[in-house]
């Protein structure tokens, strides 16, 4: 109760200030006048958005199915690689190795290359989402997997646990915790993947509408795109954040809300 | 064999109990070959079938790793553990060991907790579940059986781990200083529930502390272990009839075993007397 009272007031605290900025931008730009062309005004920015509310879910909807489809393999693919590292070493150095090489190159830069393999449809979009989201899946779990009490391995053994039955058994729930964190910056980068792949080659979705609108000197566009951009991502966060409450109420980090005792 | 105390004695006993552990001539060396560091040189200990020892000294004497030896879980560099006649190649069948954390998994209830020995060992689940429950309830956990581990204060959560590693019955218990980690009262509490359930008999226990008073009123013999390099320096028998209630801490005979073991840690330079 005092917990659900204590959110609740996180969550309007926050509101006051988002209203608050939004209020000072508007008496900004009603003040100075900058061409709407630099900076729109809040309401401009609505008001463009309300004329074809339709047109920008759908484009929503297509860069919200992108990045989650992307997000989703991030997690199933670099779970089973984390899992591959962790019970092999030679896995361990030809997957990290891999890993570390993709990572250190820009992704954006291999953009073009996918559109040349995959063409302009969702593939290369999902592509590039999956590629920017795996690393912190792998790197999350596997030390997830790792990190795990020597004792617990001990009393493992000594009780002929199969290597199978310790990894189901303590090595996967000892993970999830980790797994979380990596899902939680997974879910961004995921995002940023979807809009990379728009920008390069599309015909859907906010990256492309961001294109074509900065191609019109549509600033207003750019930024009803831009904020619903901001909103998805945050959602997408808060969505990851509130699965894991619901999947780990024994963890540490999440006693406090549990409320079991 | 290490020196003893009262050889007379140990013979007497020796011939009623078969061997349960045999341990000879075991060296465990760590670091380099050149330069090892020796944790344990040329320990030879037999435990028989039926008794409580107790590995007895100070930290950094090797007495853990002597146990985890036995348990199979360690590689002696030198020498060898024998359980029931079979020279050890990882943990023997039929243990069970308790550690100085109770390592429960958080995301277990207590029930399960206790139910994961069985099911690492392929005994089934389900079989367990009503032998668990029981376990729970004699050592006062019943009503916990659903909660988390982090609900339990800290003497709960090592009576859990007790009950896991009781669960498939094992006929040898390794305990590596369980109650360490306690408060004194608790420490007292479990050692009045592990003495009572020794007296229930048919286990062997071998138990590290390195607390003299707990050694003494748990142990048919104490195994004194000095270090540097770690070696079993003496073994005393304790005689105290059982069962052994906390107040046979205040008799002269146990004052005079707790003496005999001090004044040899005295002897050893482990303890100064000021």
């Amino acid at each position: 109760m005092e917990d659900a009272l204590r959110r609740t007031g996180g969550l309007l605290s926050t509101l006051a200030v988002l209203v608050g900025l939004l209020v000072l931008w508007e008496a900004a730009v009603w003040l100075f006048q900058p061409p709407p062309i630099l900076l729109p005004a809040p309401s401009r920015i609505l008001t463009d958005f309300l004329d074809t509310p339709a047109y920008f879910l759908r484009q929503a909807g297509f860069t919200l199915w992108t990045t989650l489809a992307g997000f989703g393999l991030s997690v199933a693919l670099g779970v089973a690689l984390a899992v591959l590292v962790v019970s092999s070493r030679w896995a361990d150095r030809i997957v990290m190795t891999v890993l570390v090489m993709l990572n250190s190159l820009p992704k954006v830069a291999l953009a073009p290359l996918f559109v040349i393999w995959m063409g302009t449809g969702a593939e290369p979009k999902i592509t590039i989402a999956l590629m920017l989201a795996i690393f912190a899946i792998v790197a999350d779990v596997v030390l997830g997997l790792r990190s795990v009490d020597p004792d617990a391995l001990a009393m493992a053994r000594v009780n002929h646990a199969s290597p199978l039955s310790i990894l189901l058994k303590i090595r996967f729930p000892n993970a999830l915790p980790a797994l979380f964190v990596g899902m939680k910056v997974a879910v961004s980068f995921a995002l940023v993947g979807a809009i990379v792949g728009e920008f390069v080659g599309g015909s859907a979705g906010l990256g492309f509408v961001i294109l074509t609108a900065q191609g019109q000197f549509d600033t207003p566009r750019v930024f009803v795109a831009l904020v619903i951009l901001g909103v998805m991502g945050t959602l997408l966060f808060y969505f990851v954040d509130m699965l894991e409450r619901l999947l780990l109420p024994w963890h540490v980090s999440q006693r406090g809300q549990a409320g079991g005792h | 064999m290490a020196p003893l105390e009262h050889p007379g004695l140990e013979a007497m006993t020796e011939a009623t109990a078969p061997a349960c552990v045999e341990i000879e001539r075991l060296g465990r060396h760590y670091g380099l070959p050149a330069k090892p560091i020796v944790a344990l040189q040329d320990v030879s200990l037999t435990v028989r079938e039926g008794e409580f020892l107790s590995l007895l000294g100070p930290s950094g004497c090797g007495k853990s790793t002597l146990l985890r030896c036995i348990a199979g879980l360690d590689k002696p560099t030198t020498g060898a553990v024998r359980v029931r006649g079979k020279p050890l190649s990882g943990p023997p069948a039929g243990i069970g060991m308790v550690f100085q954390r109770d390592v429960l998994l958080d995301w277990r209830t207590i029930l399960d907790n206790v139910l994961i020995s069985a099911e690492f060992q392929g005994r089934g689940r389900k079989e367990n579940i009503g032998r668990a429950r029981a376990l729970l309830e004699r050592f006062g956990l019943g009503g916990f059986a659903d909660r988390r581990p982090w609900e339990l204060s800290g003497g709960m959560r090592q009576r859990a781990a007790i009950c896991r590693a009781l669960l498939c019955d094992p006929d040898l218990l390794l305990m590596d200083e369980p109650f360490g980690a306690l408060d004194a009262m608790t420490r007292d509490d479990l050692n009045v529930e592990l003495s009572r359930l020794v007296q229930l008999g048919g286990r062997t226990v071998i138990f590290v502390t390195h607390s003299i008073a707990e050694a003494v009123y748990l142990s048919d013999r104490v195994a004194v272990m000095s270090r540097s390099p770690g070696r079993v320096a003496e073994v005393f028998e304790i005689d105290l009839p059982r069962p052994r209630p906390l107040s046979i801490r205040e008799t002269p005979e146990f004052g005079r075993h707790v003496g005999q073991i001090r004044s040899l840690f005295s002897r050893l330079g482990l303890v100064r007397e000021e």
